[in-house]
């Protein structure tokens, strides 16, 4: 029997939405400060080169600049996300390593005197020969992009679970797969942009458009050299992050160096065409797997490569490469897995985390071999998946813990959903059916750097009057709506309306939280003000049950009223102190119970601002293993899609017709915004799938940095999705609750992969599914019916078109 | 550079100003005018993000220059609601949960505002087709799509209701 909620799981409107549906919500570059500065940046044109020589003085001499800043003036400090690499500086000094590497910054007294100074700063380069492809900067005698790290090699992983070779001679069947994805972007509709405000008391306010006002602060703390206690970082609305805005940007360490320099607030933002040039988004991956399995379909051993095209600075990478192959470990019961992965430098824009971080090309390469896998064995790929997959209280072989996994239940829903029986097997040649899986963390189980740290503090402090509380807290609403998930589950805990309930978020001075990304901020900031309200509502309650003279225990708060378990108690004296102290005001607390603002009230006299506080940890996490907190964490989500297709088979064109989802993100807190989560998810899964690809030319240079000639799903690219909320009950998530904004991209592009397979009988292999990259797979398997059809499978069933 | 004389009606009031030639209307409502809810997100005119409508018809802020509207009438996203009361299409945004970051809300509400004001009753493919050019990252569409089928219910039933 579920749980019966007043405030979570229901389908509350957001409490942002009414500002941004008036265009009042306040974004960083709507931001503007009396005498501000605008600031700019140099970057590379090459790719590769030495800096001979570097003059400012023609850029200075300007009117109207009032800063140049280089290597010289802020120093080589070393940063980056993960200590362990710490392989960027603010400013290039000895060489620069891809088109867009950061060289200098002005500030002037207006964008365009900026923008002029620009131009007028000599830069002297010796080119160097660069290598954009990651298996040629693995050769012996490519070209070094950074001394520390030969081969080009950022980051390297071996790992082995159980005794693959061993399981191998027991597997009926092996497959071997390749699968490569491309770079992609994630095309927010914010560029980035921020404010730095240096004030004559040596403090640092900058405001920036961030998933993690937390790291910025650190960042931004260790590359000037101020104290953590100086710098301060708020984050107002943010126009979608998806991951490349986890980390701290030459954006915001320029301006704030700007700032300090010139004492004046300097306001910077990227063009579109820099978003791209900043990048930190999906990498590419060469992934090749072998897959041994029993005839019954039973999933024995994975030995899995990947290689990873990273750009030439490390950003997230590190952990991406390790997530390429941990998040294999589930959903299916694997008991034995190899992985060998490396993170190689080349000289393009730096990659990093993106929705579904390192794990979305490894799952399209896998469950499109789970496909041909069942195709081989005769088994529906339904059947295979139900025959392999874990269920709650399953431990991966790489020892993460699925402390709850409705994968059964999210099978079985878009099978019925979809109608996947009446379908599967049964559809016209051109229209195909199919499916895939997947599984994400719920928040990382380790913060990126070392550190005993809480992961999330969160501070509640009720009004005097006892008729508002406000929820403080670090975590960063970035569009997912966490803002107003902290405010339902406040106002649950405390039993108040949700109306009650204020959020102020994303400021460094309002308390720790490592911020969005790898999905933590519902599992993690949730549990940090779940206890907070706790707290508020037992110091409350402490002095109620004073005042009454009664038990504590026999006083409860819900929908805003005091709830008193026993005989009746006269509660008159406490209404009349209460209304005394509110003569005149309308909207007086009234009925046989009294209110919650009338106890907090209470309490708040009794003893001064009522105030709670919440803190969350993991509990250490996961294996011993070498990158084993990679992966780990508190409780994982999954899903299954199926996907509907039609291919034209003049064209090659794939059209997406329909789309089930089910997603199991345990208790859901906002309906709505879970659905929000899988709807978005979907439409990013599609765009990679068919048409997003960030491409090159031969000198390094991105050829289409705009969102016109990088194409995203439009509304007529996406068709209707049926989103299916599976709950499970995670032990270890706020009122149950885990993740849903990464995992529900894990199925898109395979299941549109076999859908497509399904279609047009071809296996395509490479990203984007262009009709361009179809046509010439339908031709190809014109010339050799029945013959090859993905990787080295012998295909059953000849090409449907001859 | 010299600057030009521009009177135009910007959400029913008159505005008079002078603007350099190569100033662009988003430039102008954002920086001159201190309308920040229209957005700038590629300055290309890809995104939709800077949507505005001008004598009715959305087109992209960023593409017009200022001196262009003079005589004509534009409104932005601070114009679309009467007064306090949010226009029916705010409202279904807000309910339906067709929000998510925001960024591309308010273009995306005008060119649906242009499509029920021609349109009391179009279909999906409608919808679709008249926000096509307004790119969404977060929401895969689905809920905005939704809340202008809404939204066009609410006003067909007020109208109705007023006749």
């Amino acid at each position: 029997m579920k749980k019966q909620f007043d405030v979570i799981n229901s389908r509350a409107p957001r409490l942002d939405a009414p500002d941004k549906a008036a265009g009042r919500a306040v974004y960083a570059a709507d931001l503007n400060r009396p005498g501000q500065l605008y600031g700019a940046i140099l970057q590379s044109p090459l790719a590769h080169a030495r800096i001979l020589d570097i003059d400012v003085s023609r850029a200075e001499r300007l009117p109207g600049v009032k800063a140049v800043i280089t290597a010289q003036e802020v120093g080589l400090t070393r940063y980056g996300v993960s200590p362990a690499r710490y392989d960027e500086t603010l400013f290039a000094r000895d060489k620069v390593r891809y088109v867009g590497d950061e060289i200098a910054a002005v500030a002037a007294v207006d964008l365009e005197t900026a923008l002029e100074a620009l131009a007028l700063i000599q830069v002297d380069f010796e080119e160097l020969p660069p290598v954009f492809d990651p298996h040629q900067a693995m050769a012996a005698g490519a070209p070094q992009l950074h001394e520390d790290y030969p081969r080009n090699i950022c980051a390297e992983v071996h790992q082995e679970f159980g005794d693959v070779a061993a399981a191998f001679k027991d597997c009926d069947l092996i497959h071997n797969h390749k699968f490569v994805n491309k770079r992609q972007d994630a095309a927010f509709l914010e560029p980035h942009a921020c404010l730095a405000e240096y004030d004559l008391s040596g403090h640092l306010t900058l405001f920036t458009s961030t998933q993690v006002p937390h790291y910025v602060q650190r960042t931004v703390a260790m590359v000037t050299g101020l104290p953590v206690g100086r710098v301060r970082v708020v984050k107002p609305y943010v126009g979608g992050g998806f991951g490349p805005k986890a980390e701290a940007t030459p954006l915001e360490m320029s301006s704030c160096f700007l700032s300090m320099k010139t004492g004046r607030p300097v306001k910077m933002s990227y063009t579109r065409e820099q978003v791209f040039l900043h990048s930190r988004a999906r990498h590419r991956f060469f992934h090749e797997m072998t897959t041994g399995v029993n005839k019954d379909g039973t999933i024995l051993a994975l030995d899995h490569q990947c290689l990873l095209d990273g750009g030439a600075y490390s950003s997230f990478g590190i952990a991406t490469v390790y997530y390429a192959g941990s998040l294999l470990g589930g959903p299916y019961r694997l008991p034995n897995m190899k992985y060998d992965g490396w993170r190689v430098y080349t000289n393009k824009p730096a990659c990093g985390a993106q929705r579904g971080h390192g794990g979305v090309a490894a799952r399209a390469c896998f469950e499109q071999q789970l496909d041909i896998i069942a195709e081989q064995l005769g088994l529906d790929p339904i059947e295979l998946r139900l025959k392999n997959i874990m269920s709650t209280g399953d431990v991966t072989c790489n020892e993460l813990n699925m402390s709850s996994l409705g994968m059964r239940e999210c099978i079985e829903a878009v099978r019925k959903g979809s109608n996947w029986n009446k379908k599967k097997g049964r559809l016209p040649q051109g229209k195909g059916i199919g499916m895939a899986c997947g599984f994400f963390v719920s928040g990382a189980g380790y913060p990126i750097y070392r550190s005993d740290t809480y992961h999330s503090t969160v501070v509640i402090k009720v009004a005097e009057d006892g008729g508002t509380v406000t929820v403080q807290t670090g975590s960063a609403e970035i569009g997912q709506g966490s803002d107003t998930t902290m405010a339902m589950i406040a106002a649950e805990t405390l039993g108040i309306p949700l109306s009650d309930v204020r959020v102020v978020s994303g400021d460094t001075d309002l308390s720790v939280d490592l911020g969005a990304y790898s999905s933590r901020q519902t599992l993690m900031t949730g549990h940090a003000a779940k206890e907070a309200a706790e707290e508020v509502k037992r110091q409350i309650l402490e002095v109620l049950a004073e005042e009454l003279g009664l038990d504590p225990a026999r006083l409860d708060i819900r929908r805003g009223r005091i709830k008193i378990k026993g005989p009746p108690v006269d509660i008159t004296p406490l209404r009349i102190r209460y209304l005394r102290e509110h003569r005149g005001w309308s909207n007086q607390p009234e009925g046989d119970e009294l209110c919650f603002r009338e106890a907090a009230r209470l309490a708040y006299l009794a003893k001064g601002t009522i105030v709670g506080t919440g803190k969350y940890k993991p509990p250490p996490l996961g294996g011993r293993f070498k990158g084993a907190t990679v992966g780990t964490s508190p409780a994982y989500g999954c899903s299954a899609q199926v996907v509907e297709v039609s291919v034209d088979l003049e064209t090659g064109q794939v059209f997406v017709e329909a789309m089930t989802d089910a997603h199991d993100c345990g208790l859901a807190i906002n309906r709505t915004s879970v659905e929000g989560q899988m709807e978005g998810s979907l439409c990013m899964g599609l765009g990679e799938a068919l048409f997003e690809e960030v491409k090159f030319d031969e000198q390094g240079r991105v050829v289409n940095p705009s969102l016109g000639e990088y194409h995203i799903p439009t509304a007529l690219d996406m068709p209707k999705v049926k989103s299916i909320i599976v709950e499970s009950n995670e032990p270890n998530g706020p009122f149950g609750a885990k993740e849903v904004g990464e995992g529900a991209i894990m199925p898109t592009i395979p299941a549109i992969i076999n859908a497509v397979y399904d279609a047009a009988g071809v296996r395509i292999n490479e990203l984007p599914l262009t009709p361009e990259r179809v046509l010439m797979a339908l031709k190809e398997a014109q010339k050799k019916p029945g013959q090859v059809k993905g990787g080295k499978t012998k295909a059953h069933r000849p090409p449907r078109r001859n | 550079m010299k600057k030009h004389p521009v009177s135009f009606t910007l959400n029913g009031q008159t505005v008079e100003l002078l603007t350099a030639p190569n100033r662009t209307l988003l430039q102008v409502l954002r920086e001159d005018l201190g309308l920040t809810g229209t957005k700038h997100g590629c300055g290309l005119g890809d995104c939709g993000a800077c949507t505005v409508l001008l004598d009715d018809e959305p087109v992209n802020s960023c593409l017009i220059l200022a001196v262009q509207v003079h005589g004509r009438e534009v409104t932005t996203i601070e114009g679309l609601a009467d007064g306090d009361r949010l226009h029916p299409l705010q409202e279904a945004f807000i309910q339906k949960g067709a929000i998510q970051c925001g960024f591309c809300t308010p273009g995306m509400l005008l060119s649906a505002k242009a499509l029920l004001d021609r349109k009391k009753r179009p279909g999906e493919e409608e919808i679709r087709r008249a926000l096509s050019g307004n790119l969404c990252r977060c929401t895969g569409y689905q809920k905005i799509v939704e809340a202008v089928e809404d939204a066009a219910k609410t006003m067909r039933t007020k109208k109705g209701a007023a006749s």
